[in-house]
């Protein structure tokens, strides 16, 4: 596989290492000269000069045959550019965009671009995950979809612990998908019973989470 | 109608006064305090200092009832950014863009934006000139 990978940071020679490892054939761009100088040290001729936004430095580095192509650069902006060249000028099969500010993640969804990274984002989710009573855990947003998925634990206060599937006013668009109960999975139905203790898998549209959080776990003092 | 021009230097803030004096509402962003003074003292309209892709700062200035959108910062994918918000998610029935790489302008006037590229504007008229100068020049020169 070819990768062009466009930025090269600490991210950027990161993922290069990664894919050289796995046998994979890359390029990365970089255009700050003093980094451009260390990434030439250790990729020599894969590592090419210049502002990954130019067409003609894309073409250079050969993104008409890339069969990925990665914009990790620190603006966020060009990380768009980047993607929006790669797969409507060269029609690149997969790009991946990191996004640096997450008040920007709503750019990248508006003109489509997708699958993005973004750092802040996921130490914010792993920090709900290691903090469960907090609320919802989210466990994978499915952008495209507008879907995501969440884990909830039940504890002894929550209003739902014995009452059945079937009672519940889920919000629009959302499903428990399985119960996790003493070690086994449970494909719930309108009949099964919640109980205290109860590790709930759901898919639910983002803008409902909060109601289904509300449905599930007890009022937050 | 009512504008909003994002990036004050020499353009921005040249269209931002040029369309005060036709009688249009303008209001103008910059990252910066100190552009605000190419406006003039009197300039009418709000300006909005902040970071061009941030929605706060694009609704602050009245994106969402703008009628034209101009994108002039001094970053050409910035502004190919700002100006697929204000067309794709607000609707701006005119939105200008300023692109100064002729590859990239080219490449997203055929995705639809309406892109302005003072490189190429000189390219072609400087062109121009040469020509019309070897066409009526003296023989041997």
């Amino acid at each position: 596989m070819y990768v062009l990978i466009v930025g090269g940071g600490k991210v950027g020679a990161n993922v290069a290492r990664a894919l050289l490892r796995s046998g994979h054939e890359i390029a990365i761009v970089e255009s700050r000269p003093s980094r451009f100088a260390m990434l030439e040290d250790e990729f020599e001729h894969m590592a090419r000069y210049g502002d990954g936004t130019e067409i003609f430095v894309l073409e250079a580095a050969g993104i008409g045959r890339a069969d990925v192509c990665i914009a990790v650069t620190g603006d966020d902006e060009d990380n768009i550019v980047i993607c929006q060249v790669a797969r409507e000028k060269f029609a690149v099969q997969s790009v991946i965009a990191r996004v640096n500010d997450p008040r920007n993640q709503q750019h990248f969804d508006l003109l489509g671009i997708g699958p993005t990274v973004c750092s802040t984002t996921s130490i914010l989710s792993l920090i709900e995950h290691e903090v469960p009573e907090h609320h919802l855990v989210h466990l994978l947003s499915l952008r495209r979809e507008n879907l995501e998925i969440v884990e909830v634990v039940l504890t002894d206060e929550s209003p739902v612990a014995g009452r059945r599937v079937g009672e519940l006013e889920l919000p629009a668009g959302s499903l428990l998908i399985s119960i996790l109960r003493d070690h086994a999975a449970i494909v719930p139905d309108g009949k099964t019973v919640l109980a205290p203790g109860d590790q709930i898998l759901a898919i639910v549209e983002p803008a409902h989470a909060g109601e289904l959080a509300d449905l599930l776990t007890p009022a937050r003092v | 109608m009512f504008v909003v021009v994002v990036g004050c230097g020499r353009v921005g803030s040249a269209i931002a006064r040029g369309l005060i004096e036709d009688g249009h509402d303008v209001n103008v962003v910059d990252d910066s305090a100190e552009a605000f003074s190419r406006l003039g003292d009197d300039f009418p309209g709000s300006f909005v200092q902040g970071q061009a892709l941030e929605m706060t700062v694009l609704l602050a200035a009245g994106i969402d009832r703008a009628d034209a959108f101009v994108a002039a910062t001094d970053g050409d994918n910035t502004n190919i950014v700002i100006a697929q918000i204000a067309k794709e998610r607000f609707g701006v029935p005119f939105v200008l863009v300023r692109v100064l790489d002729p590859y990239r302008a080219r490449f997203y006037e055929e995705r639809g934006l309406t892109t302005i590229c003072p490189t190429q504007a000189a390219i072609e008229m400087m062109g121009a000139s040469l020509r019309d100068y070897a066409a009526q020049a003296p023989e041997g020169v």
